[in-house]
């Protein structure tokens, strides 16, 4: 029985993994594979998505037709449970506008006047059960962002450390894209990925109006099975020391469903097509039988010894509200960046007065997301086009790497960083706010000439985003509250942020360039590009792509981690999501979070295997 | 969809609660009605994505018959038959619209007045024009008041509540239309099928949009 109740609980473990999400689940299965008895335990509910996908189900019978409210920001059929911008019971802090006090942060819609936007979910797989799947490798750049332009940090590894790792983690979850071999946009090795599936039109006009202004468009990178993975030798290439965990990964891959083309992937996978921790990573670790599951433990803090070594964690049992203690010789935690980095400060012990593992004074230190700006348009030729079933992989199936870096590197260009660009439109499943607007944007029409209007006008818009990096900054942190604390009795969050100059100058450049693609395309835009940076940048945290807080590096006084994501001052305590990150470029972090940990899983293990730990 | 009666409040109680819900009221005297009756909560941050919801289900609705009647004439001016769908009363669009405006969310409830004393406005100049209830009018008596409404950049300075009015109650009805299977095959949305492979667009469309 691997999901356990907080009093069936064996004497100890070897690791204790808090979070179930990417950096859980992927920390979780690795240990599983090499025969370590683990303990995992997440904040939210049980949840299974064979069970709960509304996989065909329509907007027609949906509250509000499916449109996204304060319950659900991402849409009625989003897959999160318990989460969101806010969480009931768990709030954290942030200031407003110009303000200078702090408050409750209380919004869950955009725009927003909150400093900062904190994403999070509580259940079974974490993130991993919405998130985007794009599946996009930090290039050798990105790791040595400092060596190129003098800013920010370097991580203390390279592209070649992650590779193997990139290879493995995207033959283990199933990625389509392709090879393209451009500027510091890594090709996989081959025979790794999955065939892209083709492009829609709008993607088609998109790339016709791209090679006019010298953008690439290729195929996206996406964590999402084109067809079946390769079950007979998968298993084998990434386990061939473990004949337990090829046995279950071979049965599990046997369960993945190649992708039907249809219903959003945001909304979970009935038929694991997609990645999902739930459904990829957790299975088959609990198949190996050497992991146990503890769902609604809400981890409070880190035990630690005389000596300064970690023995545990304090939890509260959610459904008794009864504070437990588990023990084990590591301690992983996985439980998003803020979220361990709260943990972190929230353990202090006498000898650790600052907060466990930071004798450095970084844990909190170099919050980043992504940049976002988008611009929508309305492309007349696809007016009046044959209709056809455009669903295809519900996520972009084409997508704009980064293509300047040659004029960054010549100091030609106001910032010091790049961005890709993500785009969606087309003719797809509308919900109850899809036509919202229309009748204005046809010159107040109604009546049978508004039914013509919508005829013609339904499948001709396009959303464009670019998600660019930041450099991290002194101004950008998490640190626990002086007074809040949340309905477990744990102290919250507050939130620091501050964009600046690099990050504000690449989104007004975004928003000129987003324009320019609409135009090419014959399009117009829906509202004229914005052109002041502060205006045109989403807030801090509305991408979702929390890293940061946890900084890794080669020096104990100004890192929380070595280059394996083990803590400099407790050897039994590592960290594996996004908080090791000390750069955050455009390539959206979850699969590097995964190649990330499972590379420090792996050192781990052999730390435990020379007794080291 | 289904209208069941026994999902709405009583009549008194439905007005009463519309409009304590609003801060912005013109047309009626608030004090008149006392205090707010306590506000529905939503579906929360784990409902069963499995069910299937109609209007009613998880908050008490809101219009009163009358409102209903003249919602559902606009509905069909706004949406009327033609030879490829049926008008937006034949889809119950007006139980979406009822739904909507009488959810517990922020952005629902600021336009619940606007909604509510939208129709009231309807009403009253359907009886100051023409003597009579809008949804009694002829189709020519009815597009004469929308046509003044329809558009508020263009909307006469005495018709700006209107057209604000006429502007959120179309995006409803076109919102609750086009998510029915009959508002799909309308607008040509034939998605939402398996399929055992993805073939990209078909000729015809890349003929149309030139890249054939």
């Amino acid at each position: 029985m691997p999901f356990i109740p907080g009093s069936k609980t064996k004497p100890d473990y070897d690791v204790i993994v808090v979070g179930s999400g990417a950096a859980g689940g992927q920390t979780a299965y690795v240990l599983a594979a090499a025969g370590v008895k683990v303990l995992m335990l997440e904040a939210g509910r049980r949840y299974d998505p064979v069970s709960e996908t509304p996989m065909f189900n329509t907007t027609h019978y949906a509250p509000l037709r499916g449109v996204a409210t304060s319950d659900k920001p991402f849409g009625f059929f989003d897959a999160t449970v318990g989460g969101g911008w806010r969480v009931p019971g768990e709030p954290y802090v942030v200031k407003r506008g110009a303000a200078t006090t702090w408050v409750e942060a209380q919004d869950t819609s955009f725009p927003t006047e909150q400093s900062f936007m904190w994403w999070r979910s509580r259940m079974l797989g974490g993130r991993t059960n919405h998130w985007g799947r794009f599946s996009f490798r930090m290039g050798e750049y990105d790791f040595k962002p400092r060596q190129r332009d003098g800013l920010g940090i370097d991580w203390p590894l390279d592209y070649r450390d992650l590779a193997p790792y990139y290879d493995k983690v995207e033959r283990l979850i199933g990625v389509f894209g392709s090879n393209e071999g451009l500027e510091n946009t890594p090709n996989s090795s081959p025979g790794v990925l999955l065939p892209p599936p083709k492009p829609r039109a709008y993607e088609l006009l998109a790339k016709k109006a791209c090679a006019q202004l010298g953008i690439p468009v290729i195929p996206s990178h996406v964590a999402i099975l084109s067809q079946r993975q390769d079950h007979q030798n998968i298993p084998k290439m990434l386990h061939p020391d473990s004949p337990a965990m090829q046995k279950a990964l071979t049965e599990n891959m046997k369960t993945r469903l190649a992708c039907m083309w249809a219903t959003s992937c945001t909304r979970g996978c009935s038929i694991k097509a997609n990645h999902q921790s739930t459904t990829v990573h957790l299975p088959p670790a609990l198949a190996t039988g050497n992991l146990d599951i503890i769902t609604d433990a809400m981890v409070r803090e880190v035990s630690v010894d005389e000596a300064g070594r970690a023995t545990g964690v304090y939890y509260v049992d959610k459904e008794s509200r009864q504070d437990r203690h588990v023990k084990a010789r590591v301690v992983v935690l996985a439980a998003s960046g803020c979220e361990s980095a709260r943990i972190l400060l929230n353990s202090k012990p006498a000898q650790f007065r600052d907060g466990l593992a930071n004798s450095s004074g970084k844990v909190g230190r170099y919050l980043m997301d992504t940049v976002g700006s988008s611009m929508s348009g309305q492309i007349p030729i696809l007016e009046n086009a044959p209709p056809y079933n455009e669903d295809g992989a519900s996520t972009m199936h084409m997508y704009m790497p980064w293509w300047k870096y040659q004029e960054q590197a010549a100091g030609k260009m106001d910032f010091p960083r790049g961005y890709h660009i993500e785009f969606s439109g087309g003719r797809a499943m509308p919900d109850g706010a899809t036509f919202s607007g229309m009748g204005d944007f046809a010159g107040g029409s109604y009546g049978k000439k508004f039914k013509e209007d919508m005829r013609r006008y339904y499948g001709t818009f396009v959303s464009f985003g670019g998600r660019g990096e930041m450099v991290p900054n002194d101004d950008c942190y998490c640190e626990i509250d002086p007074a809040k604390k949340d309905t477990w009795g744990i102290p919250v969050l507050r939130f620091h942020w501050k964009w600046s100059e690099h990050e504000e100058r690449q989104a007004a450049h975004m928003q000129k360039t987003l324009a320019e693609i609409i135009e090419s395309m014959g399009g117009r835009v829906l509202s004229p590009p914005q052109l002041d940076g502060k205006k045109a940048i989403y807030p801090g945290g509305s991408i979702i792509h929390e890293v940061g807080t946890t900084c890794m590096g080669t020096d104990p006084k100004n890192s929380v981690l070595n280059q394996f994501c083990q803590a400099w001052d407790v050897k039994n305590l590592f960290v594996t999501d996004g908080g090791p990150f000390v750069s955050n470029a455009d390539k959206n972090p979850t699969l590097t979070i995964m190649a990330n940990a499972w590379r420090a899983t792996d050192y781990l293990l052999e730390e435990m295997r020379k007794g080291n730990i | 969809m289904n209208s069941n009666p026994t999902h709405r409040l009583p009549r008194r109680e439905a007005i009463k609660w519309v409009l304590a819900a609003s801060a912005t009221l013109s047309l009626l005297d608030l004090r008149a009605f006392g205090a707010a009756a306590s506000a529905p909560k939503g579906y929360g941050l784990d409902a069963n994505l499995l069910e299937t919801y109609n209007p009613g289900d998880l908050w008490p609705l809101t219009l009163t018959d009358a409102q209903r009647r003249t919602a559902t004439a606009l509905c069909d001016v706004v949406i009327p038959a033609d030879d490829k769908s049926p008008a937006a009363s034949a889809l119950q669009v007006v139980d979406f619209i009822d739904e909507w405006i009488s959810a517990p969310y922020d952005p629902q409830q600021q336009q619940r007045a606007t909604v509510v004393n939208g129709l009231i406005w309807l009403e009253s100049e359907s009886q100051k024009r023409f003597k009579n209830a809008f949804s009694q009018l002829s189709p020519v008596q009815q597009h004469a008041i929308c046509d003044d409404i329809c558009f508020a950049p263009k909307a006469a300075p005495e018709f700006t509540s209107a057209a604000a009015f006429f502007s959120i109650f179309r995006d409803l009805t076109a919102g609750g239309f086009y998510t029915t299977p009959a508002g799909w095959k309308d607008i040509g949305y034939v998605g939402n099928v398996a399929l055992t492979h993805f073939d990209g667009p078909p000729p015809a469309v890349l003929k149309h949009i030139g890249l054939m």
